[in-house]
């Protein structure tokens, strides 16, 4: 935990990433790092280019310029199934279930790039383990089941495809306050297991209680980044991330 | 303040919105005085948007009433709640990409044409076919006075959109497309504005600009309800803060008392940390 | 006499066929929310291939169905490889233009390679009947059924049980989140494609043998039973598109039994225009369901129009204005005079899909309308020709506008759908009102054109009416378009929600937009009955609706000079390489296909 997180090969590298809807620029010169077995948040406001972050990660968006890197190997050119089978796995924003499946059926849909038959099925009891609450719930259809509970299932569908990382778009969102605890303290259980930890979120003081770093996104730029401990009591996040001052 | 008022432009009860299991909105009461700015804050997904489409007729509740000066206007079509004066702008953004910014905001003004559009039944919409053709004197005016008014409009924003006025909206930046859309609901001459986040993704200077602008046009007397996730600017501007959380309203009140109710630093700042309210982080 | 029992099994025989044809559609619609619309043209390479083997080759029925069966799933694959993956990333208007060029291209291949005369596709089955209660059941109704029955179930252990079939389930609830698990999408793409285009070309065998008849005619026919069947089980809904299937069928043969055959299509396109209007979702749609995502400029591409110097307009104008003085052919003032006449139907079409953004398929129907309204009003009335044109425009104004009005509530390849049905369902009427249209025999001996009392006969007066209207409904299109109604027309077409908070009232503009539409088309039908003297029921087809289509989009949707230029480009080019007729709409096909790929805005651009 004390290593800093910048002096270390990083997992994921983004560098120098330039993105365009149309004619509108979405990013300007982004470059973030993710190291190895930390958890690396990125907070901004609603369209702030968060969102569009996770996208070139994923492949779902390719930038117009810059790099984007995975243990050492560029992810571009890559299509997304051929990024997940590198080893990212997704929780995207609001969660994303196959509504019309049964929640077994989503956290096996996890599991889709791999082979391995028996070690999925053992996953699978891993899981719900580590989410007692959805082992009454796996035939259920997974669209009938409450946020919270969805949020579960996104998150043990993400790890079924045994991750080196995790990108999580705004996890907490909609999620009521219990929830929001036992989400966070899902992601501190499965970092600890050595899985890094991608997420963008708009909340940033939650965020930063479970962060090892940060940065700070504003309309496309990083503004403000570093050590979350720092950052946390760093009065330049609130400014710049609720553009705060000057609107003043 | 409230005992000075009369009749609410705006009453809002027990609006109530299910998509399948989910309650987007539930049971929310909401009352607005005329020349009032009254912001609706809550995390992502809390159901404000929900709420807007609602209160805009684009969205049909399952239960509870939604009046305006008075008058019942549940479930009434959008058209003609922006007839009545109601204009609205969207989350996300929705301009006109192909028209103009001159055409945009034309098009905010559509309620107000009177000469092309003659209030006859049936027969109406053929004069406005047969007037839009012909074109006689007061057609042409009543254009030509709306382009003007669409200058002075936009020359609320400075110099931003007056050199793009002939450019299609989706060659803009994002900024100024929201800017767009405000300039078009403020074409239509609202009684009522309904702005929804209108510095989503525009940096400090430009949200100081926004913000100016909502405090000039609450000012002017304009009744407003604001959807924003800047808290800064919430506390500054409104007169009161309705606080919202998995469709609910979990609190209502002047901004510094709702800021320090132990029920929404709970439910939306989350985790009673101790300093967060201060820091106002969680804002959005 | 047939019994109710009979018309039962017929009803449930035919539903299971349009079921092989419907699941595919929902398949497809359930991956890529796309309609495709060349499943017909499947299901008639089906019909022929299997044509081929059982009388060229003599298989036997197992090996003709496997051979018909791999045969089209090749198809469907190039379709989705060549066809449809490079507009991946299009506006969602590409795929559905894509699959209407691959529809014509295919047909016309079909038809080149085997003639349009209709082929005798023999059963391979003992001709017996078994007695069953008050009906009878042959061994071909009973292949019929096995075959829908095995593919249903097929198709059930396939989405369930195979890791693919979980891939295809899950595209199709949410792409990007199957994306996110590691799905390719293309394989799964392709694999439903394969899937569809396996079960089409069963079908079109099926029925081939059913019928005992096969015609280059039954493409469009199962690609509007199949959609219809979909529809109104839900789009992309699979058990829903069998049941929609089995009730379409059942529909139609009570419907047969009741008022004859001719009626058939009448009750299909009845059922999905009701269904449309009341259930736009289909029939087991939960009742409402989230609003839907802004679609902002998506639905056609942004882009710059050409901007055309006045004074080069004014030019070409004077140089086709004085052509006829000039020493040019007879057969160029007779390609032009055509030129014309679609010059204003498509006129009618770039604004209304253009301008307004409502992609109709069925606007011959408005031709139709126009030119049976002026022939009889000029033959059992003795109107004056020109007054006749006129009334066949305004008729052609009012009874196109409220024929059209159900679709109004629509949007997107709905709308396409709908108009497609609309524009059969006037041609049906137009065959069955024989007391008022002269049924099939159709309607002969309208008089000539003529003005004041002075007939046009001589080619170069012909001319120079036809181009003189064409040029008034241009500029008063063009006056249309700088209007407020121009501003309101396009602002629906971009964002119909943002426009409806604005106050603009979409059944009143769209109507507006129709109606100054449907006049346009409705003269260009007037014109045409008089010059060609005798039209009948099929005179104005799907064919011409998709050729002005093919205008539009060559011009540029909502492009008044661009819907002129594409008018002359589509019918002069062929005409001067000297393509024979039957290549034609091949080359039409081809030439949207090239164009939605590489050029959507457009020659003009889309204004």
């Amino acid at each position: 935990m004390t290593t800093n997180a910048f002096s270390s090969a990083p997992l994921l590298t983004l560098s120098g990433v330039n993105t365009f809807y149309g004619q509108a620029q979405v990013h300007f010169d982004l470059s973030i790092n993710v190291a190895r077995s930390h958890i690396v948040c990125l907070l901004g406001g609603n369209a702030s280019g968060k969102s569009t972050t996770m996208k070139i990660i994923l492949g779902l968006v390719k930038p117009r310029s810059g790099d984007v890197s995975f243990d050492g190997a560029s992810l571009l050119g890559l299509t997304t199934p051929q990024i997940i089978r590198r080893g990212i796995a997704s929780v995207p924003e609001a969660r994303r279930l196959f509504a019309d499946m049964s929640v077994r059926e989503n956290i096996l849909m996890g599991a889709f790039v791999r082979n391995d038959r028996d070690a999925v099925a053992q996953d699978l009891e891993r899981m719900l383990a580590l989410f007692p609450k959805l082992g009454q719930r796996l035939s259920q259809r997974a669209g009938s089941l409450s946020g919270g509970e969805q949020q579960m299932v996104a998150m043990a569908r993400a790890l079924m495809s045994r991750p080196r990382m995790i990108v999580m778009d705004e996890p907490t969102m909609g999620l009521s306050p219990l929830y929001v605890d036992r989400v966070l303290e899902l992601i501190r259980t499965i970092n600890q297991e050595g899985v890094s930890v991608f997420m963008v979120e708009q909340n940033a003081s939650l965020a930063l209680e479970i962060a090892h770093e940060a940065y700070v996104l504003q309309t496309g730029k990083i503004v403000l980044s570093g050590s979350a401990r720092a950052l946390k009591d760093d009065p330049r996040v609130r400014d710049a991330y609720l553009g705060g001052a000057e609107a003043a | 303040m409230a005992i000075a008022q009369a009749a609410p432009l705006l009453s809002v009860r027990g609006l109530t919105r299910r998509f399948g299991g989910l309650t987007a909105v539930d049971a929310i009461d909401l009352d607005l005085a005329k020349g009032e700015l009254v912001s609706i804050i809550g995390p992502n997904g809390a159901g404000k948007t929900t709420l807007f489409n609602l209160v805009t007729g684009l969205d049909r509740p399952d239960a509870g009433n939604v009046s305006f000066e008075g008058q019942d206007v549940t479930g009434l079509s959008p058209e003609t709640l922006a007839a009545e004066g109601i204009a609205r702008t969207f989350q996300l953004g929705r301009v006109f990409g192909n028209l103009s910014v001159m055409d945009n905001v034309l098009i905010g003004a559509h309620t107000r044409l009177r000469a092309v559009k003659p209030a006859v039944p049936l027969i109406g919409p053929l004069l406005e076919l047969g007037l839009a053709l012909l074109r006689p004197a007061n057609v042409k005016a009543e254009e030509e006075r709306l382009r003007e008014e669409v200058k002075v409009i936009l020359s609320r924003f400075g110099e931003r959109l007056l050199p793009r006025i002939e450019q299609p909206a989706y060659s803009l930046s994002y900024a100024n497309r929201r800017r767009v859309e405000i300039a078009r609901a403020l074409a239509l001459k609202p009684r009522l504005l309904l702005l929804d986040e209108p510095t989503a993704g525009m940096n400090p200077t430009e949200t100081a600009e926004m913000q100016a602008l909502v405090a000039e046009l609450k000012a002017e007397g304009l009744t407003i309800l604001l959807i924003e996730h800047k808290l800064e600017m919430v506390m500054r501007l409104s007169d009161r803060v309705i606080v919202m959380d998995e469709g609910k309203k979990i609190a209502e009140g002047a901004g510094e008392q709702v800021r320090t109710d132990p029920k929404v630093i709970e439910a939306y700042l989350g985790h009673g940390l101790s300093g967060a309210a201060d820091q106002r982080e969680s804002a959005a | 006499m047939s019994s109710w029992l009979d018309y039962t099994i017929n009803g449930l025989i035919v539903g299971n066929v349009y079921a092989l044809v419907a699941v595919g559609l929902a398949l497809i619609f359930g991956v890529s929310r796309l309609i495709n619309f060349a499943q017909g043209s499947i299901y008639l390479v089906g019909a022929y291939i299997g044509w081929v083997a059982v009388v060229q080759l003599h298989t036997p029925l197992p090996l003709t169905i496997i051979v018909v069966a791999l045969a089209a799933a090749l198809v469907g694959l190039i379709i989705e490889r060549f066809g449809l993956r490079p507009l991946q990333n299009s506006v969602r208007i590409a795929p559905l233009l894509a699959t209407i060029g691959i529809s014509f291209v295919l047909d016309q291949l079909v038809m080149l390679t085997f003639s349009p005369n209709p082929r005798a596709l023999p059963s391979q089955l003992p001709d017996v009947r078994f007695q069953i209660g008050g009906g009878t059941i042959g061994p071909l109704d009973l292949l019929i059924a096995g075959v829908g029955l095995t593919s249903a179930l097929l198709l059930f252990a396939f989405l369930r049980y195979s890791k693919l079939g979980w891939a295809v389930r899950a595209t199709a609830q949410d792409r990007d989140a199957a994306m996110q698990m590691g799905v390719d999408v293309n394989r799964v793409n392709q694999a439903v494609f394969g899937i569809a285009a396996a079960l089409g070309g069963v079908s079109g065998l099926l029925v081939g043998m059913y019928y005992n008849q096969i015609d280059t005619a039954m493409s469009l026919q199962a690609t509007l039973k199949g959609v219809v069947a979909e529809v109104v089980g839900g789009a992309g809904n699979v058990p829903g598109a069998v049941i929609g299937s089995l009730l379409l069928g059942l529909v139609e043969s009570y419907g047969v039994a009741v008022f004859g055959t001719s009626y058939r299509n009448l009750f299909a396109f009845l059922l999905l225009v009701v269904v449309l209007v009341l259930r736009p979702n289909g029939l087991f749609a939960s009742a409402r369901q989230a609003p839907p995502e802004p679609l902002t400029g998506t639905f056609i591409a942004p882009s710059r129009p050409v901007r055309i110097p006045r004074w080069a307009l004014l030019v070409v104008l004077g140089v086709f204005a004085i052509l006829p003085l000039l020493p040019v052919s007879l057969y160029v003032l007779q390609t032009l005079i055509n030129a014309w006449l679609l010059g204003m139907l498509a006129l009618s079409l770039t604004l209304v899909a253009g301008t307004i953004g409502q992609v109709s398929l069925g606007h011959a129907a408005l031709l139709a309308i126009g030119a049976y309204t002026s022939a009889l009003l000029s033959l059992n009335f003795s109107v004056p020709v020109g007054l006749a044109i006129i009334g066949g425009g305004l008729t052609s104004a009012a009874l196109g506008t409220a024929l059209i009005s159900p679709s109004f509530r629509l949007r997107g390849h709905y709308v396409s759908i709908a108009t497609l049905a609309i524009g059969e369902i006037v041609s049906l009427v137009i065959l069955n009102w024989e007391g008022v249209t002269r049924g099939p025999i159709g309607v002969s001996g309208i008089p000539p054109l003529s003005l004041f009392g002075y007939e046009l006969i001589s080619p170069t007066s012909i001319y120079w009416f036809s181009f003189a209207v064409m040029v008034v409904l241009a500029l008063l299109q063009a006056r249309l378009l700088g209007s407020h109604l121009g501003r309101s027309f396009r602002a629906i077409r971009d964002d119909d929600v943002a426009a409806r908070a604005y106050g603009l009232s979409l059944n009143r503009y769209k109507s507006l937009a129709f109606i100054f539409g449907g006049f346009a088309a409705g003269i260009s039908g007037g014109i045409a009955a008089h010059l060609y003297s005798y039209i009948n029921h099929e005179t104005f087809n799907t064919q011409q609706s998709i050729l002005a289509l093919t205008v539009v989009i060559l011009g540029g949707l909502g492009n008044v000079v661009g819907a002129v230029v594409g008018s002359v480009a589509l019918v002069g080019l062929p005409e001067v390489f000297r393509i024979a007729a039957e290549y034609r709409i091949l080359i039409y096909g081809i030439v949207l296909l090239l164009l939605v790929r590489f050029r959507p805005q457009g020659l003009l651009g889309t204004i």
